[in-house]
């Protein structure tokens, strides 16, 4: 069973008060409990189960602008005193910073807590190795399919309590529900493999096992025999999945943390133009049942929703309450990163999208972490499907694509078919003038 | 004697009836238990930004029966919840008829000493250094606009306590100094980033004022890519320096090679075994044995000892890495890859210092060769996706090579490649074996252990680059 709120909140005040006494101006202090179980199955055979239980703490204390954390799993009283002691030790050797600060106590979230985070449904392991076998029988059912890297169910449940000494107590529970398929497709001497998965707060949400076990499939059957291509500049489709990766690109170089520093290639860019008009950026906390839906952020700051780029505009950042004040900000309730953030739709169709130039890669995998967020260049292996005159006609693997955000971003086309499927999120996305690297 | 159940309820002979209890009729398992205390130290924007401390105890309880695993993890030591995992483990291996395989080697052998980074050089003195780490670096040029530095520490303890009441231990020390610069010029930002570390002190590094070395060589790289222009893209022969650009291997061939994607037939290499899958001249080792090596382990996380394996030899693959389980399944010995992250994570065979063994070329001969290509000096990181065989790396330091002659720098780039294919591409080895500067994390399934590399020069016939300039 998961803790419940009286059991956290009483390390939270132990802690604080500890501090206290030991000689903190202020302290801040999350206590958490999550428990998961998986099952993992591989060709429709049981292959694993792990459960995991898992309770810990994290304290930071200040003394005027010093500050220190620890951290620690064992919760015995005799420990925390050891650990609240040590912190302060900590506090008192380093370096005071004019900016350290528990956030403004009007930003405190103080609100209903209405947004459904938390199923109680419990599936037993039997339960969940049925869902996922079902997916891999699906998947199975196609000829070429001929193996699997491993399937597997997930189920989570958490509660926490974060509290700091300017009165902030509160916490919720939330649960994750996941289920993946991943497949192995072979045919003439070619071995290629793919996924689909769904990660919902509610078991209801998710995708069916008929949906996932298909899906995986019918990628993993796309991607055999793949050709490489001649080196060009085209323009490149982004499946979904690959699409809100530049949007999360996007999101780490305008943190407060990144701005502050000067280490991105969007500093300076507040309400200039980045994106063409057509491109409007959001960041949603409120959505309910959610993956990216919170109450408050890390430091119990509510959160706000931002338009972050209004007609190609940025029009905001992502700020946290220490380095919100090295640039003259008040915290929205970033600390810990984005919600829910998407793009908005495009105003064309997938179908007209493909059918706007006669030759386009369609992109639904890359590999390797290629961008960076200091110079805005981009460079990353990339694996997808030929687009020709608005047919997917072959399988293209082993190539990369590169290009300079500053670019890119001023060329991003977007079909309407935007889904809730990931926390960050964008529509089908077409880019123009990318390098593809090949033979 | 084990310290782990101090101040529990449980002591050794309570603990060791559970888990004998448990895992009588099961092929193989063990109680894992974890102490680790850990810290960061972060010097970022002229401020030190965090100083965190952690300490992390908890178990790990395994059973295992034909090929499945039931797995479960508690940071709570006590008889309660050991018994509550050890009936988790039986609901999932229902009716288990296993016999437990009690052996395992024994050794004595130490690649580093038992030491604690985190205690044994106080915090005052640590945050000092970084301080004149910050200092120096912004006082190398005027054009260093940025410094983040940090200091990285841990002791890990283990104990391993198996059916019969077999108990083996380890304690790992390891740390880790990172210096990052960025740089600016007519507007131009690039950084530069540079590393050490391995399993032994922190002064190891810092005495006689070793760190300015690293800061220094941060500086190098973020000026050289001040001056770097667009990388070419598309096929062309590829050289690569010594040390840490064995990423490649890591990538190309290492993952490929580890027992668990074989036994499940997903890799490119599980039918290859005997093979020729490299250019004759090329051999590859794993060896967790050299001397306080990032890597390097007395034991693996099963209690295997480690050693050096050889996995190509002459071009032609002789062994895969292997855990307990599957060298079990597929009739060999562990190799004592069998790691994982934590007791909150299941044992996987993993890598430990992938090293290609030295040839006979000179790093020169191999750039006289080249009409055009690229000189590939240092790395970000990599990835593979183990069932198609494509791998890429990230170039932070390039050049290009023409008509047999280093030129400008170039912009970072992604290189792509085939892990089977490219290691059949090797024209040359080099003679200048060197290994990585002990920074590599290796991830897998989600989880990330300390690794090493090492490599002489390299000449590859053919690699995609990934630049922008066609």
């Amino acid at each position: 069973m998961i803790k419940d709120d009286r059991f956290l909140e009483k390390i939270a005040d132990f802690c604080i008060s500890k501090s206290k006494d030991l000689g903190s101006t202020g302290s801040n202090v999350l206590v958490m409990n999550t428990i998961s179980e998986n099952v993992n199955i591989r060709n429709k055979k049981l292959d694993g189960s792990e459960r995991s239980e898992n309770l810990g703490v994290t304290l930071t204390t200040y003394i005027g602008k010093k500050k220190a954390s620890i951290s620690s799993t064992n919760l015995s009283e005799n420990n925390l005193i050891e650990l609240v002691t040590r912190c302060i030790d900590s506090t008192k050797v380093t370096p005071g910073d004019e900016f350290n600060s528990l956030p403004d106590q009007e930003l405190h979230f103080k609100g209903e807590k209405n947004l459904e985070l938390y199923d109680n449904t419990h599936l037993s392991n039997d339960e969940k190795i049925n869902f996922i076998k079902d997916a891999e029988e699906v998947a199975f059912s196609h000829e070429k399919i001929v193996n699997t890297n491993g399937s597997g169910f997930s189920e989570t449940k958490s509660n926490f309590i974060l509290a700091n000494s300017n009165g902030f107590l509160d916490g919720y529970k939330t649960s994750q529900f996941t289920a993946y398929c991943e497949v192995v497709s072979k045919s003439n001497g070619s071995m290629e493999r793919d996924y689909e998965y769904s990660s919902k707060r509610h078991y209801k949400d998710l995708l069916t096992p008929k949906q996932i076990g298909e899906s995986a499939a019918k990628m993993a059957i796309s991607k055999l025999n793949p050709k490489k291509i001649e080196s060009n500049k085209m323009g490149i489709v982004f499946d979904k999945r690959i699409a809100q990766n530049l949007l999360s690109t996007f999101a780490s170089a305008i943190s407060s943390n990144t701005i502050s520093k000067g280490t991105t290639f969007l500093k300076d860019c507040l309400d200039k133009k980045i994106f063409n008009d057509r491109i409007n950026i959001i960041d949603k906390a409120n959505i309910k049942k959610a993956n990216g839906s919170r109450y408050f952020d890390s430091e119990g700051v509510g959160i706000e929703d931002l338009q972050l780029v209004k007609n190609g505009i940025l029009n905001d950042y992502l700020v946290e309450t220490y380095s919100g004040k090295k640039i003259n900000r008040k915290s929205n309730g970033r600390s810990s990163g984005t919600t829910n953030l998407y793009f908005e739709n495009g105003d064309q169709s997938f179908d007209q999208l493909i059918n706007s130039e006669k030759k386009l890669l369609y992109i639904n995998e890359t590999i390797g972490r290629g961008a960076n967020i200091i110079t805005g260049d981009y460079s990353v292996g990339a694996s997808g499907i030929m687009i020709e005159n608005g047919k997917f006609t072959f399988p293209v693997s082993e190539i990369t694509i590169a290009g300079n955000f500053n670019e890119m971003f001023k060329n991003i086309i977007l079909a309407d078919d935007l889904e809730f499927k990931y926390s960050t999120n964008s529509p089908t996305m077409l880019v123009n003038g990318i390098t593809v690297g090949g033979k | 004697m084990s310290s782990f159940f101090k101040n529990t309820d449980l002591d050794i002979n309570k603990a060791e009836k559970i888990v004998s209890e448990t895992l009588n009729k099961c092929d193989d398992g063990e109680l894992y238990l974890e102490d680790t205390k850990s810290e960061s130290i972060v010097l970022d924007d002229n401020k030190i930004k965090s100083s965190n401390y952690t300490k992390d105890t908890g178990y790990g309880f395994r059973a295992i029966n034909g090929d499945v695993v039931a797995y479960s993890h508690s940071n709570e030591i006590s008889e309660k919840s050991l018994r509550n995992s050890s009936k988790n483990l039986k609901s999932t291996l229902k009716n288990s008829e296993g016999i437990y395989n009690s052996e395992i080697k024994k050794t004595n052998q130490k690649f580093y000493n038992d030491l604690d980074p985190v205690d044994e050089k106080n915090l005052s003195d640590k945050i000092k250094i970084l301080r004149e780490i910050n200092e120096y670096s912004r006082s190398i040029n005027g054009s260093v606009k940025q410094v983040t530095a940090n200091f990285l520490g841990e002791r890990k303890n283990i104990e391993i306590l198996r059916c019969g009441g077999e108990l083996l231990k380890d304690s790992r020390p390891l740390v880790r100094i990172n210096v990052s610069v960025m740089v600016e010029k007519n507007g131009r930002k690039e950084t530069g980033v540079y590393g050490v570390g391995g399993r032994q002190s922190y002064d190891e590094f810092l005495k006689n004022d070793d760190w300015k070395k690293i800061c220094d060589e941060a500086y190098r790289i973020a000026t050289t890519n001040l001056e770097s222009k667009a990388s070419p893209a598309g096929e062309m022969k590829v050289v690569l320096g010594p040390g840490w650009p064995a990423i490649l291997i890591h990538e190309a061939v290492g993952h490929g090679l580890e027992g668990d994607f074989n036994r499940k037939k997903t890799s490119v290499f599980h039918d290859l075994v005997g093979k020729k899958v490299a250019s004759d001249g090329v051999t590859i080792i794993d060896d967790g044995t050299i001397d306080k090596r990032r890597g390097s382990l007395n034991i693996d996380d099963e209690g295997t000892p480690t050693e050096k394996t050889v996995l190509i030899e002459n071009g032609i693959l002789k062994n895969f890495m292997q855990d307990r389980l599957n060298a079990r399944l597929m009739n060999t010995k562990s190799t004592g890859n069998g790691r994982r992250e934590s007791y909150k994570h299941i044992v996987m065979p993993r890598m430990r210092n992938t090293i290609m063994l030295n040839g006979n070329n000179t790093q020169d001969e191999m750039i006289k060769s080249v009409d055009k290509g690229i000189f590939a000096v240092s790395f970000g990181g990599g990835q593979v996706d183990i069932t198609s065989g494509k791998f890429v790396f990230s170039c932070t330091e390039a050049y290009e090579i023409i008509n047999g002659k280093i030129g400008s720098p170039i912009k970072g780039a992604t290189l792509i490649g085939d892990g089977p294919s490219s290691l059949k591409e090797v024209l040359m080895v080099g003679n200048d074996m060197m290994l990585d500067p002990g920074i590599g994390t290796c991830g897998k399934a989600g989880q990330g252990v300390p690794v090493g590399v090492g490599q002489p020069s390299l000449l590859i016939d053919k690699m995609t680059v990934g630049g922008t300039q066609i």
